[in-house]
């Protein structure tokens, strides 16, 4: 049996979100594992660990009057927990060339086939209206070398992409 | 010589601020021994601070020279270490033998000058940069009763790094 649930939630931002959301968690009971919330575009999103115990209906009902107020709109997911096991990535791959609609598949095609497993993805859409600009950062774990890769990515230059591969060195201290 | 316990966080000893060293005695050249059979018995650090293992005493390892391709002064004791000159900044990846099972990104000086004494106590003067500047200033934050994570910065921040900006206006 599951004893974590995964949130998902998004809305228009405005302040406030994180802080009634997990305050009507707290009240029902509920523990809060790891978590991802970001400002995506004017929305906010969340997606969070809930431990504690409840089921997906406790927790609708537990959440159901501050998302009416707010105007969120959440689903929730049973999950194994999978705590304390993080993977560590050793390779970082910066993406930036002009919007245009494939380049995420396009990057990430050739990283899969490399056996690339993406451990976090954030991207931003920088620039103008007029001129935007699509920029991205992945950060994951491949056991093939950095030539390897860059040789794979080598094609996107053509494309107008530009993808720089780089190893993430962590220090321990 | 021995294997220490190393004190973790949420542990209130770690935020406290050491005390400089006074005596150089066998005392304490057997305690870095120590300290230095901790570090290597731990999951590959390049550093240890005494505060690490509950003396809180300005005392600190560093020695990067197992990594391949970077410059470094070797295996390092740095006794009462004072940074005199920062230059630069860069983020990287940290993580702490205190702090089990979470990396984070922290700026840190990409070059450092430094001013620190050895286990006989005569002062030396060191210049370095880049990994082993990171590791030196990562456990002289101990010292100081900080951890790394007091210093993270969002994975977010990574993005706007200069040389993508540079990369993203050359089209």
């Amino acid at each position: 049996m599951s004893d974590w649930t995964m949130l998902t939630l998004v809305g228009a931002d405005r302040p406030g979100i994180v802080a009634r959301v997990t305050r009507a968690l707290y009240g029902a009971g509920c523990n809060l594992g790891e978590a991802s919330m970001i400002r995506l575009g004017g929305n906010f999103t969340i997606m969070l660990m809930v431990g504690g115990g409840l089921s997906c209906e406790q927790l609708q009902n537990a959440l159901d009057p501050v998302a009416r107020e707010l105007g969120l709109r959440l689903h929730l997911d049973p999950v194994r927990g999978g705590l304390h096991q993080h993977l560590v990535p050793n390779i970082q791959v910066r993406v930036a060339g002009a919007d245009r609609a494939g380049i995420v598949a396009d990057v990430t095609e050739i990283l899969a086939d490399q056996g690339f497993n993406i451990l976090e993805l954030e991207s931003d859409v920088a620039g103008d209206a007029a001129k935007p600009v699509y920029i991205m950062n992945i950060q994951g774990y491949c056991e093939q070398t950095m030539e390897s890769l860059e040789k794979a990515l080598s094609g996107l230059a053509a494309k107008g992409i530009s993808a720089d591969v780089a190893p993430v060195e962590i220090l321990i201290g | 010589m021995a294997v220490l316990d190393i004190i973790k966080l949420p542990d209130e000893r770690l935020k406290r601020v050491s005390e400089p060293v006074e005596s150089f005695d066998q005392e304490l050249r057997a305690f870095i021994a120590d300290l230095e059979d901790t570090r290597r018995a731990g999951p590959a650090a390049v550093g240890i601070a005494a505060p690490q293992v509950a003396r809180h005493q300005r005392i600190l390892i560093v020695d990067v020279s197992g990594r391949p391709k970077t410059e470094s002064h070797g295996h390092l004791v740095l006794i009462n270490p004072e940074i005199t000159h920062w230059e630069g900044f860069e983020i990287g990846r940290e993580g702490c033998l205190s702090v089990p099972d979470f990396t984070g990104n922290v700026i840190r000086a990409t070059r450092i000058k430094l001013r620190a004494q050895d286990p006989e106590g005569a002062t030396h003067i060191y210049e370095m940069e880049g990994f082993e500047a990171r590791a030196v200033q990562h456990e002289l934050d101990h010292l100081d009763g900080l951890l790394f994570v007091d210093r993270v910065v969002s994975r977010r921040t990574d993005l706007y790094r200069r040389k993508v900006y540079q990369k993203g206006s050359g089209d």
